[in-house]
């Protein structure tokens, strides 16, 4: 079994949510968790908050910018590590996160290398 | 209390306080001598006291027995040695010397220290749970043999390894440093844990004897409350965890011994005063930011003392697994989990999600899916149950299926 990253990307990061949007949206997103969980599939994971205090991205020459958001509005939101016995089982997995229901917003699912040399 | 009830109850209480300071004392290389010693005692109690009658203070005869039998043995050990090997160890003249502390603060020190040397990760946590009610709760080989549903030669060959393994070791009696504190009694707890579990759960038809496994467990766990550097939130978050459990001790087997569900017990029959405990240490427990297995297993526990089904009781219920599936999976919680998501968003969403788990082998899956099933489709229903009935492995367990397919 292989290890993947499903990555959320939000279209606007920018966007405020109300504390009762972000308690539903919490629920759901571990609902959504506790149900791979419950598939032993779990392996980790992490939200990256949409702060604009603790947000910066250095670029060329170290030039530092408080971001990500501003002209790039597409932002990452976080991650979660699944187990998952093809690329295909993680897009299923990745198919019922509450992130989708966001418009404009995706989950890249990507395969982690098993740092044995070959992938 | 005569005679007959008195040997056996001091037994009960008296044994592991001897065998707990004597191992100390004497180190865990002579675990076994202390074993001896403390099972000597008894044995002179019984003698002696059937001819001469019981002292007036029987506690205080039994410690200085055992103290006096133990001094014995060290001075013959010593002279032994000095025999044999020629070694001039501190030769003990006079055996008075031989300082033996039976104080309760030294019992106390002495168990829990024993509690960490016996839950070492060098032997396995059956061996961890078998020398822990041998030698920490005073169970004799057959009742342990009982209590695992096996014989007593077995339980005896693997507590004889496990002592041996310990010895090889050279594990000490001794409280851990503070640096190794969190992952020594990670390890105590998840034997305290299964230990407790062990009782609850234990398909043994001894009902006092699975009663007697759990307040042992508890025991232990209020003993590490009772210590300043092991009273930590975990320890008292899987004391309020035991004392939620526990509360539905009478409520839970009807007078045939038979299991009743949760949803079919007589609240009226939990204990009052265990829930008031167990919100207690789950208060205590909840001071500071630590979030442990046992601190999630409390809350749910915590919400299982309500009846009455509202939407806020099986939401925490869901929200409280899916956290707990996050920092440990096992079948039960993923199982638990899937039943409560069936209360919070119906019973057509709990069904997909149960397919997904495919714990072919685990009868509690087939349950659930019955469960799940009855109003949707009786005939599925009934043949999950059927399922669950040809792998459910106690007469309980069977009983409490068979009842289900005839109410289907």
């Amino acid at each position: 079994m292989d290890e993947y990253m499903l990555i959320f990307r939000h279209e606007d990061g920018g966007k405020i949510a109300s504390p009762e949007q972000m308690q539903s949206w919490m629920k759901q997103t571990m609902d959504w968790i506790g149900g791979i969980a419950a598939q032993n599939k779990y392996v980790g994971g992490n939200g990256l908050p949409l702060d604009k205090e603790y947000a910066r991205v250095v670029g060329y020459n170290n030039v530092v910018t408080n971001g990500p958001f501003g002209d790039i509005k597409e932002t990452i939101g976080g991650y979660i590590m699944v187990k998952a016995e093809s690329i295909d089982e993680a897009v299923e997995f990745a198919k019922g996160s509450p992130i989708l229901q966001g418009d404009g917003n995706t989950i890249e699912v990507r395969k982690i290398a098993k740092g044995d040399g070959v992938h | 209390m005569n005679q007959q009830e008195l040997i056996p109850h001091l037994f009960r209480t008296e044994f592991r306080k001897i065998m707990a300071v004597l191992s100390k004392l004497m180190g865990i290389e002579h675990i076994e001598i202390a074993e001896d010693i403390a099972s000597d005692t008894f044995l002179s109690a019984l003698e002696t006291w059937t001819y001469q009658g019981i002292p007036p203070n029987p506690t205080a005869w039994l410690y200085s027995v055992a103290k006096n039998k133990a001094r014995n043995y060290i001075v013959r050990n010593h002279l032994f040695y000095d025999k044999i090997a020629f070694q001039i160890t501190q030769s003990i003249e006079d055996n008075q010397s031989i300082e033996i502390d039976l104080s309760d603060k030294n019992i106390n020190d002495s168990q829990l220290q024993m509690l960490f040397a016996i839950c070492s990760p060098s032997i396995s946590v059956e061996a961890q749970i078998g020398l822990a009610l041998r030698i920490l709760c005073g169970f004799g080989i057959d009742e342990i043999a009982n209590a695992f549903l096996s014989n007593k030669e077995t339980i005896n060959k693997r507590l004889f390894r496990a002592k041996e393994k310990l010895r090889n070791e050279k594990v000490a009696i001794e409280f851990p440093g503070e640096a190794e504190i969190t992952q020594r009694l990670a390890v105590v707890l998840r034997t305290l844990y299964l230990l407790f579990n062990e009782g609850y759960y234990s398909e043994s038809q001894d009902t006092i004897l699975r009663n007697d496994l759990c307040l042992e467990a508890m025991r232990l766990t209020y003993l590490l409350t009772e210590n300043e550097s092991t009273n930590l939130p975990e320890v008292k978050a899987l004391l309020s965890l035991m004392c939620f459990h526990t509360s539905r001790f009478e409520a839970r087997k009807n007078a045939n011994g038979e299991l009743i569900l949760y949803e079919d017990q007589d609240e009226k029959l939990w204990n009052k005063e265990l829930i008031e405990k167990g919100v207690y240490y789950l208060h205590e427990a909840s001071q500071g930011i630590q979030l442990s297995k046992y601190h999630l297993e409390a809350s749910i526990a915590y919400w299982h003392t309500i009846k009455a089904d509202t939407p806020e009781k099986w939401g925490s219920i869901l929200q409280l697994y899916n956290k707990l599936l996050v920092v440990e999976y096992s079948p039960i919680a993923a199982l638990n989990r899937t039943f409560a998501l069936s209360k919070v968003h119906g019973k057509a969403k709990a069904i997909a999600e149960a397919e997904k788990l495919k714990l072919l082998d685990n009868p509690y899956y087939f349950t659930l899916l019955g469960e799940l099933y009855k109003v949707i489709d009786r005939g599925k229903a009934k043949q999950h149950f059927e399922n669950a009935y040809q792998l459910a492995k106690t007469l309980a367990d069977k009983q409490v299926i068979q009842r289900q397919i005839d109410g289907l």
